[in-house]
């Protein structure tokens, strides 16, 4: 995965050395962090819905495919049809043979990080098709030939004015460097393709198995036109976006919008139940609905579980100090971010981003601002023990070493918890890693009182150093390289303690 | 509650070989509260490091020495927020069966420094007077997974420092344990943030509950030479004791 990545490198660390470094991205940041305080006030301030929404979304984990039934007869009786699909590749042949069907030309798309997933826009473009994003951001990103940086914000990495250096490559001249002009262009600019396009495909947002309803948000509109303008229209269904009954959406849709931009709702909702009927004037004559599963079935039943419950909001990307800090293409990911660090080895059985669950400092900002009460920092964690061995993720082997179920973390005495029924952390056959055997010698001479204050005093014989201070130490040199490292101290707690007790000194 | 209350010291690993200063200004804060102090010395280190390397095996090892060396006392308070909540939030989730339950209990009664003063005992004035400003650095371990709150802060006021808010209190400094070896290309712009946001209170410390990530901000300002005195909550207040 490195298709339209503009911070380069090998690495997590690599490519977030070289984030750091960029002044324009570092720039564009701050305009993140206007955006992070508006959502974070407004989510603040509703715990009781976010316990409502974490219910709601366990309750159909619980029984995932018997959800999907439900909502596969639903839609099916509201007229639209439902394809499953396993994979990516399984994903793109549908829509691909629903466009060769069409005899398309063009294609508008509402914004979707599941056909990101999928990498479905290339697929339609290496047949011809002409593929046209219509979410500003996501236009933006398109014309530069990059990814989106962050799932809400595709553009957030660009300043103004390399916004306006991109977009004036599809200009005939130069374009003010000014918002609401450039938005206005873009309208302008994109209006004839909706009206040229065969297909509309969007993502979805929620889908209620009860009704068969469709709900998507978006604040420019474009998704409205996407999915009732074109003859035909194609939604991308990553399968946790099912929701028990539309009334849920009462909870869901304003914590997703407040979570997400700050919005009490975004200005447009729109909610499809099936295809245009004959007394009907506006929508599209066929409704395609694409299951996607692409390996979360395999989650369904373990500890990763719990990633499924993720209504896409960007709230954990927007707390983290180290998104922050890096933006979204340091992650070399489609789903960037602490959700991201999770999402992607698991999607993948561990063949991408086996670096990214270590990228965290584990400060649980992501933990607290999800509006689903996800243990992002504790998923983490786990991933990083499950990640220890090579070979693929899943599926997880029978249970052994960390044994305890992730549950929701509450303050002791809060008293609330989540069925524990998901397998627990698997240990993987013993991985023989240096790492490994490190902390295995380090737990086995720290369990022992003499071994401690034997390997503390060694440490203390080899840091001496006027300062307490040192600049340059080898073995720990990504800490060196920008701090100086704290040595121990000539007298350790225990032996002020032992001389205190024996009388020979007084605090 | 019985007049005197015996407190089990769990210094922790750093303190004890890094920062001792720490371990002895946590005594003194104890006493002056009217707390007997006792100091289990075979205890070791929480464990941490290796549960957040995930490495649970070596975690659950440590684990259980510690469960087996503060069981027996009816309270444990530690100067650092991360390591309380080891104990917490995660000896829970390395141990089972009977383990587990043990592991509980001793959480139960587990406590970070200031919240033990504060929230526990209800103690706020030890007795300290400090003519001093201040800035506080809330450490993500022990304000989101044991709830310490603004337990420092209201210490530090009722010794009578003055505190000045900075921006972003509640944002990561970056430390994170092996991440800040890992990643220090992040681990050090984030230290940078941090000490930039202390400085622009003009605040004379930048107090905080973990030495861990006050030797990391310290050894930032070591290079930079920007921002307060990154200082353990304890140790400032201990200052002011006579």
């Amino acid at each position: 995965m490195t298709h339209g990545i503009v911070t380069p490198g090998e690495s997590f660390a690599e490519r977030a050395t070289n984030a750091v470094a960029n002044p324009d991205l570092q720039r564009a940041l701050r305009n993140l962090d206007i955006r992070l305080h508006t959502a974070r006030a407004v989510a603040d301030t509703t715990p009781e819905m976010k316990d409502q929404a974490a219910e709601l979304r366990r309750e159909v984990l619980a029984d995932l495919d018997g959800w999907l039934d439900t909502l596969e007869a639903s839609l099916t009786r509201v007229g639209a049809t439902v394809h499953r699909a396993d994979t990516p590749a399984d994903a793109r042949r549908i829509v691909l043979d629903l466009a060769n069907r069409e005899g398309a030309h063009t294609i508008v798309k509402s914004k979707s990080m599941a056909t990101e997933e999928i990498d479905l826009g290339a697929a339609l473009e290496s047949v011809g098709i002409e593929v046209v994003e219509t979410d500003l951001g996501e236009y933006i990103v398109q014309v530069a030939d990059e990814r989106p940086s962050h799932m809400i914000t595709p553009a957030i990495h660009k300043t103004l004015d390399q916004i306006a250096s991109v977009l004036e490559t599809r200009a005939d001249g130069p374009l003010p460097v000014e918002r609401e002009a450039l938005a206005a262009w873009t309208h302008d600019h994109l209006r004839p393709a909706f009206l040229r396009a065969e297909i509309g495909i969007s993502g979805v947002n929620f889908a209620a198995a009860d009704t068969g309803t469709i709900t998507i948000v978006t604040n420019e509109g474009n998704g409205r036109l996407c999915t009732t303008w074109p003859r035909v229209h194609i939604a991308l269904m990553p399968i946790e976006k099912v929701i028990a009954r539309f009334g849920d959406l009462a909870t869901l849709l304003p914590l997703l919008t407040r979570s997400a931009t700050g919005q009490s709702l975004s200005n447009y909702v729109s909610m499809l139940t099936g295809p245009r009927r004959d007394d009907e004037s506006d929508g599209p004559d066929e409704l395609h609905v694409v299951f996607l599963d692409h390996n979360r079935k395999a989650l369904v039943g373990t500890a990763y579980e719990e990633i499924l419950a993720c209504i896409r909001c960007g709230a954990c990307l927007n707390v983290c100090p180290v998104y922050r800090k890096v933006s979204g293409h340091a992650y070399d990911a489609v789903y960037s971010g602490p959700m991201g660090k999770i999402l992607t080895p698991l999607l993948s059985l561990g063949e991408e981003g086996r670096d990214l669950p270590g990228a965290s400092s584990l400060c649980g900002a992501c933990t607290e601002a999800c509006p689903v009460e996800i243990p992002l920092a504790d998923l983490l964690v786990r991933l990083r023990a499950d990640l220890r061995a090579p070979g693929p993720l899943l599926p997880l082997p029978a249970p052994a070493g960390l044994t305890s179920p992730i549950g929701h973390h509450r303050l002791p005495g809060e008293g609330f918890a989540w069925p524990t029924s998901q397998a627990p952390l698997a240990s993987r056959p013993p991985p023989r890693s240096t790492r490994h055997m490190v902390f295995g010698a380090w737990s086995r001479v720290w369990s022992s009182p003499a071994g401690y204050r034997a390997s503390a005093a060694a440490a203390r014989l080899g840091g001496l150093s006027p300062s307490g201070w040192a600049r340059r130490v080898p073995l720990v040199k990504g800490w060196t390289a920008t701090r100086d490292l704290p040595l121990p101290d000539r007298r350790s707690f225990r032996a002020r303690w032992a001389a205190r007790e024996s009388g020979a000194e007084r605090w | 509650m019985p007049d005197v209350q015996r407190v089990a010291l769990f210094v922790t690993c750093v303190v004890d070989i890094v920062s001792p200063e720490v371990g002895v200004a946590s005594v003194r804060l104890l006493e002056a509260a009217g707390c007997e102090v006792l100091f289990p010395e075979a205890q070791t280190c929480c464990g941490q490091p290796a549960a957040n390397s995930g490495e649970p095996e070596a975690a659950a090892r440590l684990a259980r020495h510690f469960i087996d060396v503060f069981e027996p006392y009816d309270a444990i308070v530690s100067p650092s927020g991360s390591c309380a909540a080891m104990i917490h939030h995660w000896y829970d989730r390395l141990l089972t069966g009977r383990e587990r339950d043990r592991a509980r209990a001793v959480a139960s009664k587990t406590f970070e420094l200031s919240q033990y003063l504060v929230v526990e005992l209800g103690k706020t004035e030890l007795g300290a007077r400090l003519d001093a400003t201040v800035t506080v650095h809330d450490a993500c371990h022990g304000l989101r997974n044991i709830g310490v709150g603004g337990s420092a802060r209201v210490l530090l006021e009722a010794a009578g420092a003055t505190i000045i808010e900075m921006e972003e209190s509640e944002t990561c400094c970056g430390f994170g344990g092996t991440f800040s070896i890992e990643h220090g290309e992040v681990a050090g712009p984030l230290a940078d943030d941090k000490l930039a946001h202390a400085a622009a209170t003009e605040a004379q410390y930048l107090a905080s509950g973990d030495s861990a990530c006050l030797l990391h901000l310290e050894g930032r300002r070591r290079r930079t030479g920007t921002g307060p005195e990154p200082i353990h909550f304890a140790e400032l207040i201990a200052r002011g004791l006579a």
